[in-house]
């Protein structure tokens, strides 16, 4: 009875997954700050967490794994952006910048 | 016009909104400001589908430790008042990609014919994820938990000075 009521369909979420991650990634691919890019890949692992929690309820094989799975990948990110982060600390402090154009010692 | 497709539109009005101009500010840290708006929206559509416990990890995880983290990797590295972006040519060619990645993935979504049946959660999610997390996936469990600890112990190997640095 409660399935015959008005839902948000699948496909909204799913567009709005879409958007963030098309968003996401036009900024990881011109942005210049390298915090910036970082926080553009962010927007993009987010994109596909809606993806997962979408399909756990909305799916043809729903269940509670599609969050288990966002949440895996909330973890993952967190690290990657640790990570991230203190690589950008030593790169600045031994090139002394954090612009991504700069950051050309082996294209030379 | 239910309650939910009005909470919906507000908050995939924040999300998207959030996003656009976090792309748009010239200020790196109105850009993470506005991408913590964007996080906590998202934690707003985590409700809106049925996954509480999510909602709560993303406003703690992202628009708390993610946000500030990315504050305090602006303030320790140097950035200019107005960030200038990638020249004309290459923003002219990511944007003509994107598009055609969006357009493609926009068309197989609008193309596919969804199952429109919808799940309801009976049970407590927490308990749900919790029962499911220690008995089916207690290895990924696990193998997450020593990820994280080699990522805390890399991160802090990684932004500590080198003993025989020379300046």
């Amino acid at each position: 009875m409660s399935e015959a009521l008005s839902q948000v369909p699948l496909t909204s979420y799913l567009l709005v997954g879409l958007i963030l991650f098309s968003v996401g990634l036009y900024g990881a691919l011109t942005k210049r700050n390298a915090v910036i890019v970082l926080l553009s890949i962010e927007l993009m692992l987010n994109a596909v967490n809606i993806n997962l929690v979408a399909f756990a309820k909305h799916g043809l094989y729903p269940g509670i794994t599609g969050q288990i799975f966002s949440l895996f990948t909330i973890t993952i990110a967190a690290a990657e952006v640790a990570v991230g982060v203190a690589i950008l600390m030593a790169l600045y402090r031994n090139r002394g910048t954090v612009q991504v154009d700069k950051m050309d010692l082996m294209k030379r | 016009m239910s309650g939910e497709f009005i909470a919906f539109f507000i908050l995939s009005l924040f999300t998207i909104g959030g996003a656009v101009f976090m792309i748009s500010f010239t200020r790196v840290v109105h850009m993470v400001v506005s991408l913590a708006f964007t996080f906590l929206s998202i934690a707003g559509l985590y409700v809106l589908l049925e996954a509480e416990f999510v909602a709560v990890t993303q406003v703690i995880v992202y628009a708390g430790a993610v946000a500030i983290m990315m504050l305090f990797g602006i303030m320790l590295t140097p950035h200019r008042e107005q960030e200038e972006d990638a020249g004309r040519a290459q923003k002219v060619v990511a944007f003509i990609a994107v598009a055609a990645f969006f357009l493609i993935a926009f068309f197989i979504i609008q193309g596919t014919t969804w199952d429109p049946s919808v799940h309801h959660f009976t049970e407590d999610n927490t308990t749900m994820i919790g029962k499911t997390i220690f008995t089916q996936y207690v290895i990924p469990f696990e193998l997450v938990s020593v990820l994280l600890l080699v990522a805390l112990v890399g991160a802090i190997i990684l932004a500590k000075r080198e003993e025989n640095d020379s300046e």
